[in-house]
């Protein structure tokens, strides 16, 4: 097992490297001097060259990568052009905001996607399997952003039950900060819950042709003891992993409900930093997020080899 | 004349055999969903192309009487904030999706066909190479990666196209490695290679055929993506500028005017679903049409 994580964390090394280089590389798209786009109404050669310097754009662009490596490896992300704080500390106040975001999205997603593909695989062939294969292609099809226009329109304008926009710290106030985030973590979780139900299903259908399923059911146990009890338990292993997976649909996802709901987290700072020409936040929030799903890669990676004894000799 | 052909029972005749390609079609035909879902790409693809004919209004005249009016018969989807018809810039906008669409996959398969063919084909350091590179690629979540290329290569809809179809190449490049992995060590491929073809003819003319329908699918797949990739650039100001219609910034503008004019969102997100839902659909009918493994 330390083996197989030994190997892994190794194979992550040239990941990591090459999407360093990606992440770099953005930096030289940028069409004209950066330096005095970075110095923005300020027109003054004098500041331009000062600039230049400051962020070594004078040096050749090796030596710049080496740089920026070197702080990106000591924890330091840069400095926010616009409000000159540090990326580091940009990243650490917003990232709370959408983990509640993404944490409510994946329980949701749990909940509607595995409960969907549960009962479209033991109902197969029946209506019930069709509404949730349709609730599936429902989900993989909508656009977040209209649907979250659409709850607003109707749970906000219509029917007033909740807040358009806006954030509250579940340290302040639990009630209001969850009427103020069930709407975007539905819109972050329904194209989810589709992929998880299209698993589900299908590892479902798999297990309950098996020798031991068929077994448990000649010895007389109940339906749902075979189904919950020996079933379930074998076919979500390979969904709860893939689940893990579906990191980077909540954070692309994320970047377009947060700007919708107004919720200022990790996903709207990157669209906040777009449009203010913040290149190092765009550049740190992209380094951050691709770091955190190949973490989340490894875990579940390594999740998925504990729970799975057959795969852990191999 | 005596009829020479051999008719030796249970041997079929050559013209009898069904060849892989229209089996396909056969299975395809028979799966109501992916049909519904060709038809009504082909219905966006002919309003996308006679955009002018269909409507009689301009996408972008503007008129101050006509300021998000509700819909009616002179205007079936209403006006927007601009007193613009809703249904014309519906229309028009089809065309910088489809368009999005179809050209980012383009560059994305132009791209990562070829790369993925050549590492899966060659092997050896240039295949780790391309395999890291893709690795680091798909590291980053896609729309967050084509939303930072759009910003450094400037908002437009040209450059959306590029950044959805870097975004999406690492896929190809993947999809393509892996098919030809296991297309190689076919039968045909290995007399291919011992009548003394060139590695390339190899590649092009022996291998190439054969992943295509993986390739098919998956671009079918693609398009649904890029056009929920576009809309959504469009939607943040990094894809088609206004005042030129596209179904994303018609929802960012829809988006201020919900409480009097929620025409103005509904019809270009129903859109978007639509024409998603349409490739989405086709795109399970060809996995499923084309694949060996389903019985006919």
């Amino acid at each position: 097992m330390l083996n197989f994580i030994a190997r892994r964390l190794l194979q992550l090394i040239p990941t990591l490297f090459f999407v360093s280089v990606l992440i770099f590389s953005l930096q030289q798209l940028l069409p004209g001097d950066p330096a005095t786009i970075m110095a923005g109404e300020e027109r003054d050669p004098q500041v331009i060259a000062q600039i230049r310097a400051q962020y070594r754009l004078d040096q050749p662009i090796p030596v710049q990568y080496v740089y920026w490596v070197k702080g990106v490896l000591s924890g330091d992300l840069g400095e926010s052009m616009r409000i000159h704080v540090p990326v580091r500390d940009l990243v650490l106040q917003k990232l709370p905001v959408t983990m509640q975001l993404a944490g409510m999205a994946i329980v949701i997603a749990l909940v509607i996607g595995v409960g969907a593909g549960i009962v479209s695989a033991v109902k197969k062939d029946s209506i019930w399997d069709y509404a949730a294969n349709a609730l599936a292609l429902w989900g993989i099809s909508t656009p977040n952003f209209w649907l979250g226009i659409m709850l607003i329109f109707l749970f906000s304008v219509k029917l007033e039950w909740l807040p358009a926009s806006g954030y509250v710290p579940l340290t302040e106030d639990w009630k209001a900060s969850l009427a103020a985030t069930i709407m975007p973590a539905f819109v972050l979780g329904n194209s989810i819950a589709a992929v998880l139900m299209r698993h589900t299903r299908s590892a479902m259908l798999q297990v309950l042709e098996s020798d031991y399923v068929r077994t448990a059911r000649a010895k007389g146990l109940s339906e749902r003891t075979v189904i919950f009890k020996h079933a379930m338990r074998n076919a979500l292993t390979p969904v709860i992993t893939l689940g893990a997976l579906e990191l980077g649909t909540l954070l692309s996802g994320a970047v377009l409900t947060e700007q919708i709901f107004t919720i200022p987290g990790f996903g709207k700072l990157i669209v906040d930093s777009v449009f203010n020409r913040d290149y190092a936040v765009v550049q740190g929030v992209v380094l951050v997020t691709a770091t955190m799903y190949i973490t989340l890669n490894l875990l579940a990676d390594v999740a998925y080899v504990l729970v799975n004894p057959r795969l852990r000799g191999s | 004349m005596v009829d020479t052909t051999l008719n030796v029972p249970g041997i079929k005749r050559a013209e009898s055999i069904e060849t892989p390609a229209r089996r396909a079609l056969r299975r395809l035909v028979r799966r109501k969903g992916a049909l519904l879902g060709l038809a009504i790409i082909v219905l966006f693809v002919a309003l996308a192309i006679f955009a002018p004919l269909v409507t009689p209004f301009d996408p972008t005249a503007q008129s101050w009487t006509a300021v998000r009016k509700a819909p009616s018969l002179a205007h079936w989807f209403g006006t927007d904030d601009l007193g613009r018809d809703v249904l014309t810039r519906v229309i028009f906008g089809t065309r910088a999706s489809l368009a999005a669409g179809v050209v980012s996959v383009g560059i994305a398969m132009a791209v990562g066909v070829p790369l993925g063919l050549a590492s899966g084909y060659l092997g050896g350091w240039f295949d780790v190479l391309i395999g890291r590179i893709t690795d680091a690629m798909l590291a980053c979540p896609y729309l967050i990666l084509a939303i930072a290329l759009a910003a450094f290569l400037g908002p437009s809809l040209g450059n959306a196209m590029i950044a959805i179809g870097v975004a999406t190449t690492p896929i190809y490049v993947r999809l393509t490695r892996g098919q030809v992995l296991s297309v190689k060590v076919e039968d045909y491929v290995e007399a291919a290679r011992a009548v003394g073809n060139p590695r390339w003819r190899i590649a092009i003319v022996h291998i190439l055929p054969n992943i295509l329908p993986s390739l098919l699918v998956q671009a079918t797949l693609s398009i649904a993506a890029a056009i929920i990739a576009e809309a959504s650039l469009s939607f943040l100001g990094l894809g088609q500028q206004p005042p030129a219609p596209s179904w994303g910034s018609m929802l960012n503008s829809a988006q201020r005017f919900l409480i009097n004019a929620p025409w103005m969102a509904i019809w270009p997100g129903l859109a978007i679903f639509l024409t998603v839902l349409s490739f989405n659909l086709l795109g399970d009918g060809l996995r499923d049409a084309l694949d060996p493994r389903q019985r006919s």
